[in-house]
């Protein structure tokens, strides 16, 4: 049994009743546990410096620890039943050292400070044991102390502090009104996080961090059983990291797009957009089977996101390109050389992508990562060239920095922290457009929103991404619904034949909620902004088959 | 101490289950001691070793119920978290499909389940595992990437009307990937087991260094559709993800592939080649599994699919007794009978084809006819007049399972793959939609 598997099980929530994989973390605890304050941060400061006095006294150069707490409530319903309710707390200590050059990682559950002064001597231990067969010395970058300092998510509502009943009403809700405009079934689902993690380290910081991630979402259902024929529609929420807030459904933050398509950016409206899932589910089993063929793609920032997550977030981690993913994730393409050469051609010169940790409201925006650096904005492609990766501090030297880009991230106090992708967001175009604007332009093309299947190799060459909504556009109108498509292309070529970016009053951010790398694998979230983006000539294939 | 003893076991459950209130009390007791070693770029890059003992409660008013978890064992702690699962159970919103806990049941005891010499593993022993892969693909000037985890642990569960089940099991996954230096040429070998006498990570190894030299000057062919041979690792993937596919509700809702046109579903209906035989079995000695199912269902030997015909579907309880048949749990591995020929005679008998290693980023891309997407990775090879000619590139395929198992050529001897038993696979007219310059 995986240990991931362990814990689903012994919850017996999620794992247990959906058979799901969605990583459930710790123990089940009620509601109000959830609400809890964090442990009192003088406590905290003086249980991390057990942790950092025993490690050096045992002969580490460096050390870390990280005192977390990580919140966990979970909603599931479907139709009118609430299927579970989750809620789960998880609370340890995770120390990492280096002694000889080694890295050494050892976690406990018993936070008290007999506990981490062992823990921390297990870390020792086992950073001596491997650095018998270390062959790379650890080359830390430089991270100046910085002091005590504290970072919070900037939520205006605190998901956990809103009663479940509440919540679970809104879901209900969101079911009957799919019900009602024609839907069979419906799943709705809502995701909350909070994780309180003080970090500190012989650097000389104790940074005191409270983050919170929210995730509303669903999938609506239509039969026609005379045809044999079933479609979905998934919710085009995207996760964020905000608090309850966004759930009011502002209509600020609604961009009308064309056929009554509603683009949401900060705030989102669940139940208007189930109402139109289910009408557009119903639409989808009669849509035409697209005509495979090169057509020009209008991307609409909820679908782009996972293409740029896929295709240029995943090649630019610094760790795969060096090969330490190769068991698992893969390689890249994006090797040194090309980086080095100051002139590959990612994209085309409109394409600039950037890295930032900063951006308010999203998945990855934090004051400071897993190993204290603090966070920034830096870029990836600048005018469709390679210019840089993600890293960490154990790894930026190779880029000849000086300074860590701040990457380092684990899911839990007992995993280790490695290096995880920041938002990378592509920057709106600088000319004014909107996407009715973009579309008018395009004689040939397919206008796809919301995020579908997704495949990419294991070194971010070949790709297929699928949708949730396709319509066709003939001489710059929105000819109709087409069903069975999917794009294939290669990532050079597909961001080179990016030929218009829509401007900033489109942009808005998808998420992945659960992103997994690593073995044992660990979840990550992350955020990646766009706008309305078009990509020309573009290789689509029929999905559609008979069995 | 992580790894109780069934009685052991039984005197904590016992115990909770004399503390509770509720209408129906269920308690499931776990515990595990993992391991694993990660290499890459031949040397370490981490290790870990960890234990988990943990009890959970789920108490029942009605159709309310609530769960709480707990690692402590005093009697104070366990009679607190009974009281907590029943304040849950109390406050929980009612559960329209709740069905009632089951009895006792007579359970078939798997003891193959668990092996002393996957208990035994240490971390030298994975350091050793770890150092001898990576010194074969030095000697050989190539880069290994690894990661090995061992698990032993426990399950029991029990509950107020008087069900009891415990069952100890462990497990063993290695896999490798090899790559050349140069990048161009890359090889995978996996092996998971419940016994570690029977891993040998070198001999993985060797076949992946093999294969990672092998594979260097790919040449490109035009995407289409080829005769393919599937080596079990590939044939697994796909054919897995059919089998979680089998649930009688989503079908009987009309929205699955076994869903019929004008209602109704293809239970009894032969989709397949009738050479496709499938089954579950948790005594085979390949690949045993407990008795049991975490609900307390007994797991019995099921057949899903015989001669092409689908002869079961899987059941939750309360779809079971909502339709009124007998609830039987999904497969967990599962048995594809194969024939007696090696992976080599399949080459061997082949005119013209292309070797799989492994397929890799496979996802659905439509749940109603099963179609899936993903590509060809570390190791795909030509096949003519019954050899292998040369390496080619990855290609990306777009296939369900369903239309793979009607166009079966020939099936060689099933290995252990995953926790199932899979043979490698001959299929015609397989569909190949693009190539890509991964390695």
């Amino acid at each position: 049994m995986k240990r991931r598997d362990f814990i689903q099980w012994s919850g017996m929530g999620v794992g247990a009743i959906l058979g799901s994989s969605i990583p459930v973390i710790g123990r089940a605890v009620t509601p109000e546990e959830l609400l809890e304050p964090a442990a009192d941060r003088a406590l905290k400061k003086r249980l991390a410096d057990v942790a950092l006095n025993a490690a050096r006294a045992k002969g580490a150069t460096y050390s870390d620890v990280r005192i977390g707490r990580y919140l966990q409530q979970f909603l599931f319903t479907r139709e009118k039943n609430v299927q579970n309710i989750t809620n789960a707390e998880s609370y340890g200590v995770g120390i990492r050292v280096i002694v000889n050059g080694t890295w050494g990682f050892a976690a406990t559950s018993d936070v008290t400070p007999d506990g981490i002064a062992r823990c921390a001597e297990t870390a020792v231990a086992i950073a001596k044991a491997n650095s018998r067969i270390q062959t790379e010395p650890v080359n830390l970058a430089p991270q100046k102390g910085v002091g005590e300092v504290v970072w919070n998510t900037p939520i205006q509502k605190n998901a956990f502090q809103v009663p479940v009943q509440e919540k679970i009403d809104l879901l209900l809700n969101v079911n009957s009104q799919a019900m009602q405009n024609g839907a069979a079934f419906v799943t709705s689902n809502l995701f909350q996080v909070n994780e309180q993690k003080y970090f500190a380290s012989t650097d000389g910081s104790y940074i005191d961090q409270d983050i919170h991630r929210i995730w509303p979402t669903f999938t609506v259902t239509v039969i026609d059983k005379a045809a044999g024929k079933f479609k979905t529609r998934d919710a085009l929420s995207s996760p964020m990291g905000m608090g309850y807030e966004y759930m009011d459904g502002l209509a600020s933050e609604k961009i009308p797009g064309p056929n009554g398509l509603v683009g949401y950016r900060n705030s989102y409206d669940m139940v208007e957009d189930a109402i139109l899932a289910a009408k557009q589910s119903k639409e989808k089993v009669t849509a035409k089977s697209v005509e495979a063929g090169k057509y020009d793609l209008v991307l609409d920032p909820n679908h782009l996101g996972l293409t740029i997550h896929e295709s240029v977030g995943h090649p630019t981690e610094l760790d795969r390109v060096l090969g330490y993913e190769a068991n698992y994730a893969g390689t890249s393409f994006a090797t040194l050389d090309k980086w080095r050469s100051k002139s590959f051609n990612y994209g085309s010169p409109l394409v600039n992508i950037v890295a930032d940790k900063t951006q308010p409201h999203t998945l990855g925006c934090v004051g400071y990562d897993d190993e204290g650096v603090p966070c920034k904005q830096w870029d990836i492609i600048k005018n469709g060239i390679l210019v840089n990766y993600q890293a960490t501090r154990d790894q930026v030297g190779i880029l000849g920095e000086k300074e860590s880009h701040g990457c380092c991230y684990a899911d839990d106090w007992s995993s280790v922290q490695f290096q995880r992708m920041p938002n990378v967001s592509l920057l709106p175009g600088k000319e004014k457009l909107n996407v009715n604007d973009m579309i008018k332009g395009v004689e040939k093309g397919i206008y796809i929103i919301g995020r579908g299947s997704y495949s990419i190799d294991q070194q971010r060459y070949n790709f297929q991404f699928g949708g949730q909504l396709f319509y066709e556009i003939k001489n710059g109108q929105i000819a109709g619904m087409l069903d069975d498509v999917a794009y294939q292309s290669n990532t050079q070529e597909f961001w080179n034949s990016c030929a218009q970016i829509c401007d900033k009053d489109d942009y808005r951010t998808f998420g992945s909620f659960f992103d997994g790398k690593g073995q044992p694998s660990q979840v990550s979230a992350v955020s990646h902004g766009s706008s309305t983006t078009r990509f020309n000539g573009v290789n689509v294939i029929n999905t559609g088959r008979k069995i | 101490m992580a790894i109780l003893s069934r009685e052991e076991a039984k005197k904590i459950i016992d115990k909770v289950l004399s503390y509770a209130k509720a209408d129906e009390t269920a308690v499931s007791l776990g515990g595990s001691k993992t391991g694993n070693i990660r290499y890459a770029r031949n040397t370490v890059s981490t290790s870990g070793e960890s234990t988990n003992l943990a009890l959970a409660v789920t108490s029942v008013f009605g159709k309310r119920s609530g769960t709480a978890t707990i690692n402590e064992f005093d009697d104070e702690s366990l009679e607190k978290t009974v009281r907590r699962a029943e304040e849950i159970a109390r406050l929980a919103p009612e559960n329209p499909e709740y069905v009632p806990m089951l009895g006792p049941q007579q359970y078939t005891e798997v003891k193959e389940t668990y092996a002393d010499a996957t208990a035994a593993i240490n971390p030298e022993y994975r350091a050793k595992a770890a150092l001898d892969s990576i010194e074969i693909c030095k000697k050989k000037n190539l880069t290994s990437a690894g990661y090995l985890e061992d698990t032993t642990g426990f399950n029991a569960m029990g509950n107020s009307k008087g069900l009891f089940a415990y069952n100890r099991s462990t497990s063993v996954d290695f896999s490798v990937t090899v790559r050349t230096e140069d990048g161009l040429g890359s090889g995978y070998a996996i092996q998971d087991y419940n016994d570690a006498r029977k891993l040998n990570a070198a001999a993985s190894t060797e076949v992946a260094a093999q294969k990672a030299l092998a594979s260097k000057g790919a040449l490109a062919l035009e995407p289409g559709k080829y005769t393919v041979i599937l080596e079990p690792v590939a044939a697994a993937d796909l054919i897995q993800n059919m089998m979680r596919s089998l649930d009688a509700r989503n079908a009987d809702e009309g929205r699955s592939f076994l869903s019929k046109k004008g209602g109704g579903t293809r239970l009894g209906e032969k989709l397949f080649d009738e050479r496709v035989t499938i089954y579950s079995d948790p005594t085979n000695p390949e690949i045993p599994q407990s008795g049991f199912v975490m609900d307390g269902r007994p797991r019995e030997k099921t057949t899903w699919i015989e001669k092409g015909v689908v002869k079961n579907m899987a059941y939750s309880r309360f779809w079971a007794q909502k339709q009124g048949v007998k609830a039987l749990p999904p497969p967990f591995g599962f048995i594809m009978e194969g024939g007696n020929e090696s992976l080599a005679d399949l080459i061997k008998g082949t005119k013209k084809g292309i070797l799989v290693t492994r397929f890799w980023y496979i996802r659905a891309v439509d749940p109603q006819t099963l179609l899936y997407t993903g590509l060809t990775r570390d190791g795909t090879f030509y096949i003519e007049n019954g050899k292998i000619k040369h390496p080619i590139k990855n290609f990306r395929f777009n296939e369900s399972p369903v239309i793979m198992l009607n166009n079966v050529e020939a099936m060689g001897k099933p290995v252990r793959v995953n926790g199932s038993l899979i043979p490698p696979l001959k299929i015609r007219d397989f569909t190949f939609s693009s190539l890509s310059d991964a390695v």
